[in-house]
């Protein structure tokens, strides 16, 4: 296997565990005000991700430097041509961290209330945008043929040539995004609460699992008209249906526990879940990283972007060693703190 | 001036500045909670134990703040430096995303256990924490560092047929020259941020006579630390990074010292106006032929003035380049007598009772802000014309299709979001203060009953 197939696996790996790992915490975010009623429930929920928020941003600011240091011309096309896009996400993610970071910081009604809606508000507006990112990246964008391009907030709301970052194709992937991260977040709080909001957690991941299975048959059935190209790849090497079988059975599995209530492994097979469209999604759209939907040879894949063969040798050197050392600590840190919230010992809230 | 180059320029400036805010108190914080938190491990006395977690507070205020400020940063290399990360992505990939692997994962992870951990998890992992959230938070300097200082002098690079860089040598990347005063001079200035900012809230609370035992432990260890991190920052590690840009960057030196024409036995400004018009400096006030004894330790030394150089490798602000040079330097001057008198009346038992003293620490806590901004800005100002130095130019990096109007936009969203964050942080900052160290956790401020 070529070094550059290595980094797009590990770029689309660290992706994937960031939509893992603060996918809760939008999905957390989005029911907030229907799962947590009262001061105390609040305070509760954000105690369940408290310790751990910071350091699941941490991934993408990892993604963003992988895909920096592996695929710089990529990085710097995609990163520019959905400039407007991102500077929302930006900005949702300064607000969305000092909501979950400064509520606690003073007692007062109004103070408690703003906070709690920045929250909820910045949180369902990061799960759509990642979401139509996400359908961008599916649909192509408009590369030229110096391997830039400038997507605007929206043109004519349909795929074609000159398409914006929203049209309906990237808003039905952004509803599609919100209603799995609705449902693994309220898989997390499952698991990490008791009684009320476990109770109301319940009901929105069954609500939420039905949302998801009606959207995405919905949403799959039109990707062959958006990107022939992923319809394609996966004629020609029919064994990536590994992935999406993968997805399909995570789901299921995920039905058939939650009627068992088996919380831990309903959060566990819908990671699976996760990780399975996200890898139905990288294995259509390989070895490309941007498909250009005015000339498919403008398309910027991982062969024609990708930086040295040193950089990209002696990258794969430290990164083994550097992340390895991140989950043996991170998987020490969840560990240590498992378990439902209200039988933590905190010192003091979060902070 | 209304080009999408100028406000590209002025968003990362605006961005990056308000960022470094926040890195520069965590940084210097990280280093002396290691100690108070050490100090705690091995004498056993919960003062401070219970002292180091007061900072902890602090230092999770600000790591938060620039946590949520530095995303921007990174994305903004992609967002509107397109071609210059076509162009370098090759070189500082390496270590912007070394800076994500190794610092920011460690750091982040062990503020948490730091903060969350202690009973769970006994005293020893709760020192350990500490030990890896200095790691981490110095770490992380050292590899933003180490991108700047490739941009600064660029070594271990080759350059590919279609015109962009690649590095040859990760270790000569990181190894880089350049990296070994720009990181001790940088840290240096994080320690002396952090110091100041415990003293004086140490002074306050003495000369509010509250939290006193506290107060006393804050300014014992913020002023020792202080006047060691002072005088470091003076000599060796400022002296060596003013020799090493009049080595290197021979304009860059020219332009913060005023220095308009090439003599032997050059004069040290110290105070003066540049006029633009007549390359000269008004109202001056000058050392004579310390400009050439400091750099060449040689009064008739030859120094090269600007108007030896082509105009177009001027740094293109140079009159601001000069000003924010001379208050790094001028207030750097101040910091050390300053720290240097708190001391002896430390040592001699009298700190405590000298009120003016203890109001001259806590007025204070402004100014290692306003240098180390400063200083940052005499070094990226002093690098223009260039994004790499010598190598590339600032007005080929920013990206082609972004238009101006586009980054207006976002530039005028920073700078509203920005105007919240900082109120707030100063508000949440005198918050955790007037609640005090020793104090059961939770907010004090009660309005009326929550539901």
């Amino acid at each position: 296997m070529s070094n550059e197939i290595l980094w797009f696996v590990i770029v689309v790996t660290v992706f994937a565990v960031y939509a893992i790992l603060d996918g809760f915490i939008f999905g957390a975010g989005i029911i907030y005000p229907f799962v947590a009623r009262t001061d105390a429930e609040r305070e509760l929920v954000l105690k369940a991700i408290g310790p751990v928020w910071k350091g699941n941003e941490v991934w993408l600011v990892a993604g963003g430097g992988l895909l920096f240091l592996a695929f710089p011309k990529a990085f710097a096309a995609g990163f520019s041509g959905f400039y407007l896009a991102l500077n929302l996400v930006l900005w949702s993610l300064i607000l969305r961290g000092m909501s979950i970071a400064l509520r606690a910081q003073l007692h007062h009604s109004l103070w408690r209330d703003f906070w709690d809606a920045i929250f909820a508000a910045a949180s369902l507006l990061l799960a759509v945008v990642f979401g139509a990112a996400l359908g961008n990246i599916i649909r192509g964008v408009p590369l030229t043929s110096d391997g830039q391009f400038f997507a605007a907030l929206w043109t004519t709301f349909t795929p074609g040539p000159q398409p914006g970052i929203l049209d309906w194709f990237t808003i039905l992937m952004g509803v599609l995004t919100v209603a799995i991260f609705t449902v693994h977040g309220a898989n997390y709080l499952i698991v990490k609460t008791d009684e009320a909001i476990h109770n109301r957690a319940s009901r929105i991941a069954d609500v939420g699992v039905r949302s998801v299975i009606l959207l995405a048959m919905v949403a799959i059935p039109t990707v062959p008209s958006v990107q022939p190209f992923l319809w394609h790849r996966y004629d020609a090497h029919p064994v990536g249906l590994v992935l999406p079988l993968t997805a399909v059975v995570a789901l299921i599995t995920a039905l058939y526990g939650r009627r068992r209530r088996w919380d831990g492994a309903v959060f566990f097979s819908w990671i699976l879940f996760i990780l399975g469209t996200l890898g139905s999604a990288a294995w259509g759209l390989f070895p490309n990283l941007l498909i250009a939907t005015e000339d498919p040879t403008y398309s910027l894949t991982i062969y024609n972007s990708a930086a040295s063969a040193y950089g990209l040798r002696v990258g794969l050197v430290w990164f083994s060693i550097g992340i390895s050392l991140v989950i043996a600590y991170t998987v020490w840190v969840y560990l240590s703190f498992r378990g439902k919230v209200e039988r933590v010992l905190f010192e003091e809230g979060y902070e | 001036m209304t080009s999408a180059l100028f406000y590209d320029r002025l968003q990362f400036a605006v961005t990056a500045t308000f960022h470094y805010l926040f890195p520069q108190l965590t940084m210097g914080l990280a280093a002396l909670l290691l100690y108070l938190k050490s100090r705690a491990y091995w004498s056993h006395d919960a003062h401070y134990d219970e002292a180091a977690h007061f900072w902890t507070k602090i230092f999770a205020l600000s790591f938060a703040f620039g946590v949520v400020t530095g995303i921007p940063l990174e994305f903004q290399f992609g967002m509107n430096w397109a071609r210059f990360s076509t162009f370098a992505g090759g070189v500082i990939g390496q270590t912007l995303a070394m800076e994500g692997v190794f610092a920011f994962f460690l750091e982040s992870t062990f503020l948490g256990v730091l903060l969350f951990g202690k009973k769970r998890l006994g005293p020893f992992v709760h020192w350990i924490a500490a030990v890896m959230l200095f790691l981490g938070s110095w770490l992380s300097g050292l590899f933003i560092l180490a991108t700047n200082s490739w941009m600064q002098h660029p070594v271990a690079y080759a350059v590919d047929d279609d015109g962009a860089v690649h590095v040859t040598s990760l270790w000569g990347l990181l190894t880089n020259p350049w990296l070994v005063w720009q990181f001790t001079h940088t840290m240096t200035a994080a320690v002396v941020t952090g110091s100041f900012v415990m003293a004086a809230v140490g002074a306050y609370y003495l000369l509010s006579g509250v939290h006193v035992d506290f107060a006393k432990t804050f300014l014992r260890t913020g002023v020792v630390a202080a006047a060691i991190a002072s005088f470091l920052l003076l000599f060796p590690t400022g002296h060596h990074a003013a020799l090493q840009v009049f080595e290197h960057q021979p304009i860059k030196g020219a332009a913060f010292e005023g220095h308009f024409y090439t003599e032997s036995g050059a004069d040290l400004l110290i105070f003066g106006q540049p006029n633009m018009d007549t390359l000269t400096i008004d109202n001056p006030l000058v050392a004579p032929q310390m400009l050439s004894f400091i750099i060449h330790k040689h009064f008739d030394a030859e120094i090269k003035g600007l108007t030896d150089f082509p105009r177009e490798d001027w740094p293109d602000t140079m009159p601001l380049l000069y000003y924010t040079y001379h208050i790094m330097v001028g207030l750097g001057s101040i910091f050390i007598p300053l720290m240097l008198t708190a001391v002896v009346l430390l040592w001699r038992g009298r700190l405590f009772q000298a009120r003016w003293m203890l109001w001259t620490i806590m007025l204070m806590v402004p100014f290692p802000y306003i240098a180390t901004t400063a200083g940052w800005m005499t070094a990226e100002l002093g690098r223009q014309p260039w994004l790499v130095y010598g190598l590339y130019r600032t007005a080929d990096g920013n990206s082609p299709l972004v238009g101006s109007g586009n980054v207006l936009f976002s530039l005028l969203g920073f700078l509203g979001l920005y105007l919240l964050l900082g109120l707030l942080f100063l508000f949440l900052f005198f918050q955790i203060v007037s609640r005090g160290p020793g104090a059961p956790d939770g907010p004090h401020f009660v309005s009326r009953r929550m539901a």
